[in-house]
């Protein structure tokens, strides 16, 4: 062929400046999720407090009086400071560190067990959140919504509890088998919903929504059956496990804090999934799934074996936070073993969902809900603002960060919003 | 009523759907809106239905400019809209479909069924349209549902009906009944747009026509216009192109077809026994107006498709029945129609998706770990190779020009080593030089002694491309002829009334 034709050398779309691409990450902007997030995490303390404000008394009282004399304003507005302020220096010092406490350990070198109370238990409380979180977030980025966490975990902890607590031998053996029988357990009640979406196209919120109830019930079957009830009680409380089975303290048992080698775990599934995701090319096949289905079909992905294996990825880990719950915790499961508030597969949706469904996203969110939910224990107790306070606040940030043109508009930030509306929107159409 | 629509432009972000259309619909006058699948119909049907707020231009019902701010709005303003995809529920009578979201009430705000009936019987009276209102619409035959959905326009007092390709999912004795329906409402002073790809209909039925192509009103035409007068208006004339071609010189049957058949989406029979032969060093363009079961034929040959009968043979081995992973490994190139939905993943980096449908192909991965330095490596060659324009190769798809988008789809495709290529509307939406460039690496496969088949409704790139031209048209090849052959011959097999020079 003779070289007759040239391509045109101005073509429609320019080459943009060089430079464009990293400018844009760092410009403040409603695309960037990190500032996003950061934003809402603003709106929900703004939030949480004028709840704090329209609900606590002593506060309205004080702006009551003003109706009686308007000097009363400075002191109306004194008591709102102080109260608000109260509740969220508790929630500071109570999930992170206590200031003065740190000061005192410094000075003295006396009393770190008690000032490292606050981010021992956040930390205690962040490992199994993450690792279900992550389990969420992977599927979320096949375009699978996975809410079947809190059942896969439930019966990942059962597993755990029976492995852990029926067989006995060596911590070297005891304590991976504990933590592959609660793996097996969620791929289990994973695997389930996963066939069905794969083989019958049975939409998967609806039976991973189902198979909790099962699995719930199938929970207090176990903890009243006499093989696996705590000798001599008529209780739903199931076997302790043994020592060998438990993540143990990292300080040891004698210092109080229960920090735990659950950590190291949650970080090992942090490096996994981003390997994972990142580097291996199943993770590759799930990502092009989840972006763009026809896509995927086309470049010959099999759908069915994408699907049942996210599931079985994503139950498998939910499992093993479930399994690392027990473990590190209580040590044994009851009927009511994440049911309710403690429902971290829930609470690992909305995780998920704030950390972009990436590894290290997912890790400062689990992080700021651990902390929230710890430090809402301290609230309520120095204060007396209940506990829901904090559930109010983690609920804000991730309406905010699900809606991102509303903390666009509301702090007027430049940049389209279309793009990160689909990112939070990812999974929600599968 | 007298309806005039005046520079309507309709942008969905950089796509330019409709531009500057300016149409008039007279009392009483059937016109048809002819142009291919994708040419901007629907979108501006639904711009006049008020489901979409133009960007430009307005609206005049009886000269006076109207804006909807919804479809009831036209609906009370006396347009009604037929639905290519019926809009009415399965499981609710005639008369509660027709009366639907504007029902006659008695006491206590209860539907009054005996008023819906008795206003059904009258309006089916007035026009000859028999329905029983107490049949449940999804135990009806389609062409009586459409009939529902008529009724339902004609029952809010429609003074204009839309009919968006309303006979494509009709048998032909239900196309006659219904050209019978439109034809005595006009007579009945209604106007009526009448929106189709099929020119037989249009000139069987429309006073006036109206042909759109890529978003732009191309031209009006006479229904006294030969077919093949309208079909090349459909798919245009407007670009002249030059391919530079080494001699033809076929050699062995590469590709094969036979008797394929092949059903679409809703289960009709889009290709109906469709035989092609693809030898090595030739390009078999395949034209005609899309929507003549091209893209099932695509489809069924890159294994996205069930094959419900015949065979489709590669080098003399059976790959009908393979899956879209076996035809990648057999090495059947796809460039695909839709670029967007099927060809790339717009969330990822360039690099990604220039190894999309090879990741697990050395050296891209070892042991299912992926190598990115080796993507990486690849996709500046190929970047610098295909003259892709892009900030980097760690770009997202999405941050490229149709163009350069295009480009990556061709650089993966023709980078790999392949049997076989099929390329359909390899150059839809591309400017100028994008298409010379793309048609040049297609011609560089063929002349390396491969075979293509390249689907187009441009009969310029047909033309241009094509060492043989198969016309498709209503599922069939209509005829296969040479490329010397004129535009009005190729024009007229598009119609299906032409004769093969083979």
């Amino acid at each position: 062929m003779t070289n007759t034709d040239t391509v045109t050398p101005d073509e429609s779309s320019p080459v943009p400046p060089p430079g464009r691409a990293r400018h844009k990450i760092w410009r403040p902007s409603a695309q960037s999720p990190i500032v996003t997030a950061a934003l809402a995490l603003l709106l929900g303390l703004a939030v949480g407090a004028i709840i704090i404000i329209v609900t606590t008394p002593a506060i309205l009282d004080a702006w009551r009086s003003i109706f009686h004399s308007w000097s009363g304003i400075g002191h109306a507005i004194k008591v709102t400071f102080d109260n608000v302020g109260a509740a969220y220096r508790a929630i500071f010092t109570g999930s992170i560190v206590d200031p003065a406490s740190l000061w005192h350990s410094i000075t003295t070198g006396h009393g770190w067990d008690n000032t490292m109370t606050p981010i021992s238990e956040t930390l205690t409380y962040t490992s199994p959140l993450l690792i279900a979180s992550i389990g969420v977030g992977i599927a979320f980025q096949t375009g699978i919504f996975n809410i079947g966490a809190n059942g896969q975990a439930v019966l990942g902890g059962i597993a755990g509890g029976v492995i852990g607590s029926m067989l006995h031998m060596p911590m070297v053996f005891h304590l991976p088998l504990t933590m592959i029988a609660g793996i097996i357990g969620g791929m289990i009640a994973g695997a389930v919903p996963g066939v069905l979406k794969a083989y019958t196209g049975a939409h998967e919120v609806i039976t991973t929504i189902m198979f909790n109830y099962v699995i719930y019930s199938f929970l207090l079957f176990v903890v009243l059956s006499t093989p696996f009830q705590q000798p001599g009680q008529q209780n739903d409380i199931g076997r302790m496990m043994d020592t060998t089975a438990q993540l143990p303290p990292l300080f040891g048992t004698s210092s109080g804090l229960r920090v735990n080698y659950g950590i190291f775990v949650a970080a090992a599934v942090v490096v996994f999934a981003w390997w994972f995701l990142d580097r291996s090319s199943m993770g590759f096949d799930f990502r092009v799934t989840g972006a763009n289905p026809t896509a995927a079909r086309a470049s010959g992905i099999n759908a069915k074996r994408v699907i049942v294996i996210v599931f079985l990825i994503s139950g498998g880990l939910s499992g093993l936070a479930g399994m690392v719950q027990v473990a590190s915790t209580t040590h044994f499961i009851d009927g009511t073993f994440l049911i309710g508030n403690a429902g971290i597969g829930f609470t690992a949706i909305t995780v998920a969902l704030l950390g972009r469904n990436r590894p290290m996203g997912i890790m400062w969110s689990s992080l700021l809900f651990a902390a929230l939910g710890v430090g809402g224990r301290s609230m309520q107790a120095a204060t007396g603002i209940p506990l829901d306070l904090a559930t109010v606040i983690q609920s804000v940030i991730v309406i905010f960060v699900a809606t991102p043109v509303l903390v666009k508009e509301i702090y007027r930030l430049r940049g389209s919003s279309e793009s990160t509306l689909q990112l939070a929107n990812k999974g929600w159409n599968s | 009523m007298r309806l005039e629509l005046r520079g309507i432009t309709k942008r969905f972000g950089g796509f330019t759907a409709n531009d500057q259309i300016s149409i008039t619909v007279e009392p009483g006058q059937i016109h048809s809106l002819l142009g291919e699948n994708g040419a901007g119909k629907s979108t501006l049907m639904n711009v006049l239905f008020g489901l979409l707020t133009p960007d430009e231009g307005e609206i005049l019902i009886d000269g006076e400019p109207t804006k909807f701010a919804n479809s009831g709005e036209a609906v009370r303003r006396g347009i009604g809209m037929v639905h290519q995809h019926f809009m009415l529920v399965p499981v609710f009578s005639v008369a509660e479909n027709v009366v639907l979201g504007f029902e006659p009430t008695k006491s206590l705000n209860r539907v009054d069924y005996k008023r819906a009936n008795e206003e059904i019987r009258r309006v089916s009276k007035e026009f000859n349209l028999e329905v029983d209102p107490d049949a449940i619409v999804e135990n009806l035959p389609v062409g009586l549902q459409q009939r529902v959905e008529i009724l339902k326009a004609l029952s809010h007092d429609a003074e204009l009906l839309i009919l968006d390709e309303p006979t494509a999912v009709l048998t032909p004795q239900e196309i006659d009944a219904l050209m019978a329906i439109v034809q005595s409402l006009a007579d009945a002073g209604k106007s009526i747009l009448f929106i189709t790809h099929k020119l037989k209909e249009v000139k069987a039925i429309a006073d006036v026509i109206t042909v759109i192509r890529q978003g732009k009103v191309v031209g009006t035409a006479q229904p006294t216009d030969s077919e093949a007068e309208l079909a090349s208006m459909m798919v245009g004339r407007n670009v002249e192109l030059t391919v530079e071609k080494s001699a033809f010189s076929p050699g062995s049957d590469v590709f094969q077809i036979r008797d394929l058949v092949v059903r679409d989406d809703r289960g009709l029979i889009a290709v109906n026994k469709v035989s092609l032969d693809v030898r090595s060093g030739e390009i078999v363009a395949l034209a005609g107006v899309q929507g003549n079961g091209q893209t099932e034929l695509v489809e069924a040959i890159v294994g996205m498709r069930a094959v419900e009968s015949g065979t489709i043979t590669l080098n003399g081995r059976d790959v009908t029945r393979d899956s879209p992973r076996k035809a990648l490994d057999n090495g059947i190139g796809h460039i695909p129609e839709d670029r967007q939905r099927d060809g790339l993943v717009m969330s990822m980096s360039v690099a990604d998706n220039l190894i999309l449908n090879t990741p697990r192909r050395a050296p891209f991965a070892r042991h299912g770990t992926r190598n990115l330095g080796a993507v990486k490596e690849n996709a500046e060659k190929l970047v610098k190779d295909f003259d892709i324009r892009t900030t980097s190769v760690e770009a997202t798809a999405d941050s490229l020009s149709g163009g350069n988008q295009q480009k990556v789809i061709v650089a993966r495709e023709l980078s790999r080593p392949l049997q076989f290529l099929v390329a359909s509307q390899p150059t839809r939406g591309l400017d100028v030089g994008s298409i010379e460039y793309v048609h040049r690496q297609i011609v560089n496969h063929r002349n390396d002694g491969n075979g293509a088949l390249v689907v187009s409704s441009e009969l310029d790139e047909v033309i241009a491309l094509g060492d043989r031209i198969a016309v498709m048209f209503e599922g069939r090849i209509s005829g296969i002829v040479d490329p010397t052959t004129s535009r009005e011959d190729i024009g007229l097999l598009m119609t299906g009334t032409g004769t093969s020079s083979e």
